[in-house]
């Protein structure tokens, strides 16, 4: 169960490698969570993340999981949900892509859009129909700011980043008053832990400063999340601007 | 498993605490007999069920996620007055304001008290003193009466509606002359002079209650109560021709508070509504703990360490000490001989929770306990240290619901 500030104390988190997801895990076993199931391929990746789990004292079980493959997904996250109460989803699985490769590359592109789309879609529905049964629970969505306005650097992804959005805001709506709250994260671009060094573009943002956004917005069950803060404004203008003009602006670079 | 609509069925409900934090969806039942109650017991999902009265606990006591929950306050009759023996039976969603109320007039008033929660829910969260008898419903849809020295009833009080759902209870009633109380208000520059007035050998009267401020000077205020004898209202009162009367206007006392009356507490309260909550619309936290008598330093420790310069303890405000006189016989009862303290902070204060993390390790070193009644976060690791006796309760749940009927989000939090 989640307490009265919002920390979960079990977390299902979908994309067992993802950096976000990962230090979200670190920072919730910080405060009340002792059990994490970790979906995601089998790699040693994901084996290296559950170690390093259970190393922080949570109890770690894995989950082979593959967004791509929606048949098996009622059946596998069915299961977890029989393992025990899932206090929290967070649903941090998704590609890049490789935007110029990709374009000349239409079986990669769908790749993309079936991982951060299609998969999503299949796998948030499942998790939302056994949240609701079990009355309480919140479903994290993480999306992006790239699917907030068609750009050409990353329309590939961001076109399903978009689709995503929309269809967990919906969801949000659609399980308003069931007890279940889904939150939408919308970061901007995640600097990657090996820059550290190199001098910071304005509103990117890291892996540890959307999970601190993830526990506040968890506490204060909000339905939307911009990391950092002020980006909501930013984007709020920039979907006012000129298409001519947005063409030609910069795309910030993690 | 697929979206639906649950919300089209209004039985259908989210459940809060008092403190509006953590909501979960329950099937609200309402029986309005102990036989529907039954009823609703035996058709219960596979996530079990629990009682609940007007929802006033500050946590998630009275939540059942995607279970049942029994809202029991249309259960509110009182079915017997023995004025020899002092005791009046009603049954368990009988709001405790309502019955002193209605006792008024012949002169009675229940030891439990007067506030706005339900008769059962006072025994179910360990407030209500003076409970004599009681009428539980088991997990096999039977009930059974329980009295005072049963294991099962002293696990019942205190017990959280774990054992089973509370039907109805036998309350000890006291004589009353008039309808008021005469207060006496002393203020101290801070809190160590309230204890030392406190500790220093001040006559014990029956309703004593602190109020310290944790922002600005830090001043406390100690107000106590005494009822007040016919003899002892002051000549020319108008309440000399109608002691028993109950106050005229909702909102204000009989008369302005001269010579210190007041009414007793419950009855011009419970005819107003709550007031709201100035804590935003994120709710509240409520902290209740109670610190062992001898342990004082540890008292002042947590209040210095709430009223700190960067506390997150002083968006509270103030604190309320009161003084304990005597512990609670059932393994999960909370009181214990000496003091409490209580705070509601808003639950979106920054650090609020790692803050009140802090304030668990310290009552727990200090030998005393959270109120689980009142609790939605304690860290389950330290329950074993504060319940020293949970091994007791959880063997004798096994024994009378061995499959877990009776379950709340509190219990699964806590792994009770």
């Amino acid at each position: 169960m989640k307490d009265a500030l919002g920390a979960p104390q079990s977390l299902l988190l979908l994309g067992g490698t993802s950096a976000i997801g990962l230090a979200t895990a670190r920072r919730l076993i910080a405060r009340r969570t002792r059990t994490v199931w970790l979906a995601g391929r089998p790699s040693p990746e994901l084996a290296a993340a559950a170690g390093s789990l259970r190393g922080l004292g949570a109890e770690v079980r894995v989950v082979p999981f593959d967004a791509l493959d929606t048949d098996a997904h009622p059946e596998r996250l069915g299961r977890v949900f029989a393992e025990g109460e899932v206090d929290l989803v967070l649903l941090a699985f998704g590609v890049p892509g490789d935007q110029a490769r990709d374009e000349s590359d239409p079986p990669a592109a769908v790749r993309v859009a079936q991982t951060n789309y299609t998969g999503a879609v299949s796998a948030a529905l499942v998790c939302a129909g056994a949240l609701q049964a079990q009355g309480h629970g919140s479903l994290v969505v993480l999306s992006s700011v790239a699917g907030e306005r068609g750009r050409r650097a990353d329309f590939i992804y961001g076109s399903s980043k978009a689709g995503l959005d929309v269809f967990a805001q919906g969801l949000g709506d659609a399980l308003h008053g069931t007890g279940v709250h889904v939150m939408v994260v919308r970061p901007g671009a995640v600097r990657p832990a090996g820059a550290a060094g190199r001098p910071e573009a304005p509103l990117t943002t890291t892996p540890e400063a959307v999970a601190g956004a993830i526990e506040l917005g968890l506490r204060r069950r909000s339905e939307t999340v911009w990391v950092p803060g002020p980006l909501r404004l930013v984007a709020s203008a920039l979907r006012h601007v000129p298409r001519p003009l947005h063409r030609r602006l910069p795309v910030p670079r993690p | 498993m697929a979206v639906e609509p649950l919300l089209l069925d209004d039985d259908f409900a989210s459940l809060t605490g008092a403190g509006r934090t953590a909501p979960s969806l329950a099937l609200l039942v309402r029986p309005r007999s102990a036989a529907e109650a039954a009823g609703a017991l035996l058709g219960r999902g596979p996530r079990g069920a629990i009682a609940r009265g007007r929802g006033l606990a500050g946590g998630d006591a009275g939540q059942n996620a995607g279970g049942t929950v029994l809202g029991l306050t249309a259960l509110d009759r009182i079915t017997g007055l023995d004025r020899a023996a002092g005791t009046v039976v009603c049954e368990a969603g009988t709001e405790l304001g309502a019955l002193a109320r209605t006792l008024l007039p012949l002169g009675l008033w229940p030891c439990a008290g007067a506030g706005r929660w339900t008769a059962g829910g006072a025994v179910a969260s360990g407030y209500g003193q003076g409970v004599e008898e009681l009428e539980l419903l088991g997990a096999d849809g039977g009930s059974r009466r329980l009295r005072r020295g049963d294991p099962l009833f002293d696990a019942t009080v205190g017990g959280l509606g774990l054992t089973g759902v509370v039907l109805s209870v036998a309350l000890a009633l006291r004589p009353v002359e008039t309808a008021f109380l005469r207060e006496r208000t002393a203020r101290f520059p801070d809190a160590d002079a309230l204890l030392a007035h406190w500790t220093g050998g001040a006559p014990p009267e029956p309703y004593a209650r602190a109020r310290i401020e944790l922002t600005g000077r830090g001043r406390a205020v100690l107000t106590t109560a005494a009822p007040v004898p016919y003899a002892g209202l002051p000549r020319g009162h108008r309440a000399r021709r109608a002691p028993l009367a109950l106050p005229a206007l909702p909102g204000l006392p009989l008369l302005p508070r001269a010579g210190g009356l007041r009414p007793l507490p419950g009855l011009v309260r419970a005819r107003v509504p709550a007031p709201f909550p100035a804590y935003g619309s994120g709710g509240f936290v409520r902290y209740r703990c109670a610190v062992p008598e001898g342990r004082e330093e540890a008292l002042r420790g947590l209040l210095a360490l709430l009223a700190g310069r960067r506390s997150p303890g002083r968006a509270a405000r103030h604190a309320r000490v009161e003084r304990v006189g005597a512990g609670g016989a059932g393994p999960l009862a909370f009181p214990v001989r000496g003091w409490c303290l209580g705070f509601d902070a808003p639950a979106g204060t920054p650090g609020l929770g790692r803050f009140l993390d802090v304030l668990d390790e310290r009552v727990a070193a200090a030998g005393g306990r959270v109120c689980l009644a009142e609790d939605g976060r304690l860290r389950p690791a330290l329950l074993p240290v504060m319940y020293p006796r949970l091994d007791a309760f959880r063997e004798l749940r096994a024994s009378v619901d061995p499959r877990s009927v009776f379950r709340s989000d509190l219990s699964r939090r806590l792994g009770l």
